[in-house]
């Protein structure tokens, strides 16, 4: 689904990204892990569209799309959760779900409001999914930071997208709070690929089928959990057990 | 620092205050001509406030609604109003059916071109970018019609032929004012129904978080491009308008001056409203109306009316409405319970 090749993203002198190598199948959960600074997010954002790189290619369900915008690769099927929250503060629990699944209709329908009604069900059914259809007309900057994770995530699903990006989706939550974050993200793996970025090494060995250890720019690793389990460069980068 | 529209508040409200305020504009502007009748300069005068509210409402699009800081929407303003003159006196053609379109045409085509060329780039352009992109081009055409002598120079063009509806000819007046207002309405109307579509909800994500909205699939630069027309149309019908009301339009009329006074209507009563520029116009136009015939004040009033604006600005930067309504009424619903 998605292959990156030798992509490097240079900053001046700081070399951020340094040929990495990267694919990601099909209805599959890869985890990205690595010391802080090793180009994780980076990474994450070359993919979404944020900044491209300086050399590499990105190809996406076969196509070349490492010169395309960050919309053009959404409309392709890529959704990025980004690593701090960017809910729409003022806008309603609602509206910021209906913004993100109503970014398919044309112009034409926005304008006349064709599908504010037909669109009800499906932003409730992505707000009952992460357990805040109650919260719906509420704004969406008095929700609690778990919460607008949950609400970060709903919105980036809700595009019903082929390859969800998720940078640090527990970042900030409580314990109880990323294990119902595990629960509600485990379903997914039926509708889309994921490709996320995590701090939590627990939390990521119980979801990614296989993980990627990222260190100074590089791949370090690549293989099945319990591969990287074993793996002698895994222990190097880090002192806990991955 | 200033920004878009919408300072955060977590009330909730349930009351509407905006349409209530709406509606009393609506009653006020519906008798003032029987109120006023006996004055024909105070019609006069209310007739300039609803054009210039269409102005003003074309700016509050551009900034209260998209976050596109445009100090060029007397350059729209100005060249309708030249070209409806030119009509009028190279063709003898001043009929309402076909001058106002064509007005709006020209505004909307030439806000268009701006923004092809300011907001259309593969990267999404600066707040600064744009403001200082439109300032130049209302100073280069203020510039460039004050030495060109085909369309009255520095002088402007005077006796504008009169706007014409079949064998009426549109005089300053009541009946001009009636046409005035029913235009505003109708440009109010449309605006208010865009504003609070889905497309609005665009506008309203897009103010906040530009690079949110790309992530979702949006190319928000044809969003903000297809809005500032929009604008750009009701400045032309705008100019149109003031040129036939006043007889006339020149190199001012087009100008950052009257850029800079479009702005300040709207942040004065209250962006992301609609009515709120509305209200700016009105209380702005009437003071400097009533003030400048004051001798004793006359002298001052520029600067007294620059430090009331000031302040206004640096204190209270939601306008005159931010006393009566709340960021979440103006931000309003688009879909959820409301």
């Amino acid at each position: 689904m998605l292959v990156v090749h030798q992509l490097t993203k240079r900053y001046g002198t700081l070399q951020a990204l340094d040929g990495i190598d990267l694919v990601v199948k099909h209805n599959s959960f890869h985890g990205l892990i690595g010391p802080n600074g090793s180009g994780k997010s980076t990474f994450l954002k070359a993919i979404a569209g944020a900044h491209f790189p300086t050399s590499g290619t990105i190809r996406f369900n076969d196509k070349d799309i490492t010169d395309a915008n960050p919309y053009e690769r959404a409309r392709m099927g890529l959704s990025l959760k980004f690593q701090i929250t960017a809910v729409l503060d003022e806008l309603s629990v609602f509206d910021n779900v209906l913004l993100a699944v109503q970014a398919a209709n044309s112009l034409w329908s926005l304008l006349l409001s064709k599908t504010r009604s037909s669109l009800r069900d499906q932003v409730m059914h992505a707000l009952e999914r992460f357990q805040l259809a109650e919260r719906s007309n509420e704004l969406a900057g008095v929700l609690s930071h778990g919460e607008q994770q949950w609400l970060e995530i709903a919105m980036a699903l809700a595009v019903r997208p082929k390859l969800l990006l998720l940078d640090e989706p527990t970042a900030g939550m409580s314990p109880e709070e990323r294990r119902i974050t595990g629960d509600l993200l485990r379903p997914i793996k039926q509708e889309c690929s994921i490709l996320i970025v995590e701090h939590d090494l627990d939390f990521i060995r119980e979801i990614s089928d296989e993980i990627t250890i990222l260190d100074q720019g590089k791949v370090l690793d690549t293989g099945s959990v319990e591969e990287i389990q074993r793996s002698t460069k895994a222990q190097q980068a880090y002192t806990t057990r991955v | 620092m200033l920004k878009p529209s919408g300072a955060f508040s977590t009330r909730r409200e349930s009351r509407s205050i905006i349409p209530v305020i709406e509606i009393a504009v609506l009653v006020f502007a519906l008798i003032a001509p029987w109120l006023l009748s006996s004055t024909p300069e105070l019609i006069t005068l209310g007739t300039n406030v609803l054009i210039l509210s269409l102005l003003a409402i074309s700016f509050d699009l551009c900034w209260g609604y998209s976050g596109i800081m445009s100090f060029g929407q007397a350059l729209f303003f100005g060249v309708a109003g030249y070209v409806v003159a030119l009509f009028g006196r190279d063709l003898g053609f001043s009929y309402g059916w076909g001058s106002l379109p064509l007005a709006m045409a020209v505004g909307g085509l030439l806000a268009f071109l701006f923004a092809a060329f300011l907001l259309l780039g593969r990267r999404a352009p600066t707040v600064i970018f744009v403001s200082l992109g439109t300032l130049t081009g209302a100073y280069a055409a203020e510039r460039l019609v004050s030495g060109w002598q085909y369309v009255g120079a520095g002088n402007g063009m005077s006796s504008v032929k009169l706007l014409q509806f079949g064998d009426i000819e549109m005089v300053e007046g009541i009946g001009f004012y009636h046409l005035a207002l029913l235009l505003l309405f109708i440009a109010y109307i449309l605006s208010r129904l865009i504003v609070r579509s889905q497309f609005g909800l665009v506008l309203a994500g897009m103010r906040q978080n530009e690079e949110r909205l790309a992530f979702f699939g949006y190319r928000v630069q044809v969003f903000k491009a297809l809005i500032f027309s929009f604008a750009g149309m009701l400045s032309g019908l705008a100019g149109a308008l003031f040129a036939f009301h006043q007889g006339f339009i020149g190199p001012g009329n087009m100008g950052p001056g009257l850029s800079t006074t479009a702005v300040l209507y709207a942040l004065f009563g209250g962006g992301g409203t609609l009515i709120g520029p509305v209200i700016g116009v009105l209380l702005i136009e009437s003071i400097s109306y009533f003030l400048a015939d004051q001798d004793a004040i006359k002298q001052y009033w520029p600067v007294i009316l620059g430090t009331l604006l000031l302040s206004v600005v640096a204190f209270k930067p939601t306008g005159i409405l931010g006393f009566f309504v709340t960021a979440r009424e103006r931000i309003g619903s688009f879909g959820g319970r409301q």
